[in-house]
């Protein structure tokens, strides 16, 4: 993993709560760099987070709303978030329900600018 | 309309649910030889003959590839188009080696892919019967075996 990738997903796993962070191809559903607790399912996580980023950009759009900047899943035992970076990329991040989202997307935000 | 078709059955239901998952639009289950087992997609037999040859070509040229290059096989291969993508990869079942060709649109993605196809071949290989002795095709009931196979495939 490159230093820039491992320094923009290290600042979000710092981040109280969270299981880890993967920087996603969107187009492709692949991992490009992943900083992952052992019981996450990288492969799954990315492929099914940016098959969800793309049908929900297709119905933001339809709302004619724009592309989504930030989009966040809370379950009962987790949530996931997903902040879209230039060139495709996606920032995933997984953690448990307590996650600090407001901090986590702080810093998402901050590993997408600094992708670009 | 139902348009995934079977002619060994036990691969029906695990291609249903991955054509359901992945989202993919067409897909061939087939030995190394050509022989389709399963389809989803195609609407003349013509199609699924072609793809599947060209399919068990590419995997049979990239073979030797891998071989050339001391690497035991490729698990698989992808090419990535403008509107599509092709998927094709290989994997041991009791009847032998299988092959599974996958093309997508932009309503899946390669990952998808990838990820329900490892679901597919698990369900493919716990369905997989044991093998039963099959008596050869002889070139007298080629025919009539090509022509009971596609009218499997088709609903003919």
């Amino acid at each position: 993993m490159t230093t820039r990738f491992r320094l923009a997903l290290d600042s979000i796993t710092r981040v109280r709560g969270v299981h880890g962070a993967l920087l996603v191809a969107g187009d492709d559903g692949l991992i490009i760099a992943e900083a992952l607790m052992e019981k996450v399912n990288g492969k799954a996580v990315a492929a099914l987070a940016a098959s969800l980023a793309k049908r929900l950009r297709r119905s933001m759009e339809a709302c004619k709303a724009g592309a989504p900047h930030f989009m966040h899943l809370q379950a009962q035992d987790g949530t996931l978030v997903v902040v879209p970076a230039p060139d495709g990329v996606l920032v995933v991040t997984v953690g448990d329900a307590r996650m600090n989202v407001g901090l986590v997307r702080l810093e998402m935000l901050r590993a997408a600018e600094a992708l670009a | 309309m139902r348009t995934t078709r079977a002619v060994e059955g036990w691969t029906l239901v695990p291609l249903e649910r991955f054509i359901m998952e992945s989202g993919a639009r067409l897909a061939l289950l087939m030995t190394p030889a050509g022989q389709v087992l399963a389809q989803h997609g195609f609407t003349r037999a013509v199609d699924v003959m072609s793809a599947a040859a060209l399919g068990a070509a590419i995997v049979s040229s990239t073979g030797e590839i891998a071989k050339m290059m001391d690497e035991p096989e490729f698990r698989a291969l992808n090419h990535q188009g403008v509107e599509h993508g092709i998927f094709l990869a290989g994997f041991e079942t009791l009847r032998g080696r299988l092959l599974a060709l996958v093309v997508y649109g932009t309503d899946s993605s390669m990952g998808l892919v990838e990820l329900f196809f490892q679901t597919l071949k698990a369900e493919l290989v716990a369905a997989c019967p044991v093998e039963e002795r099959r008596e050869p095709v002889l070139a007298a009931d080629f025919e009539h075996e090509l022509n009971a196979s596609l009218g499997s495939l088709f609903g003919r």
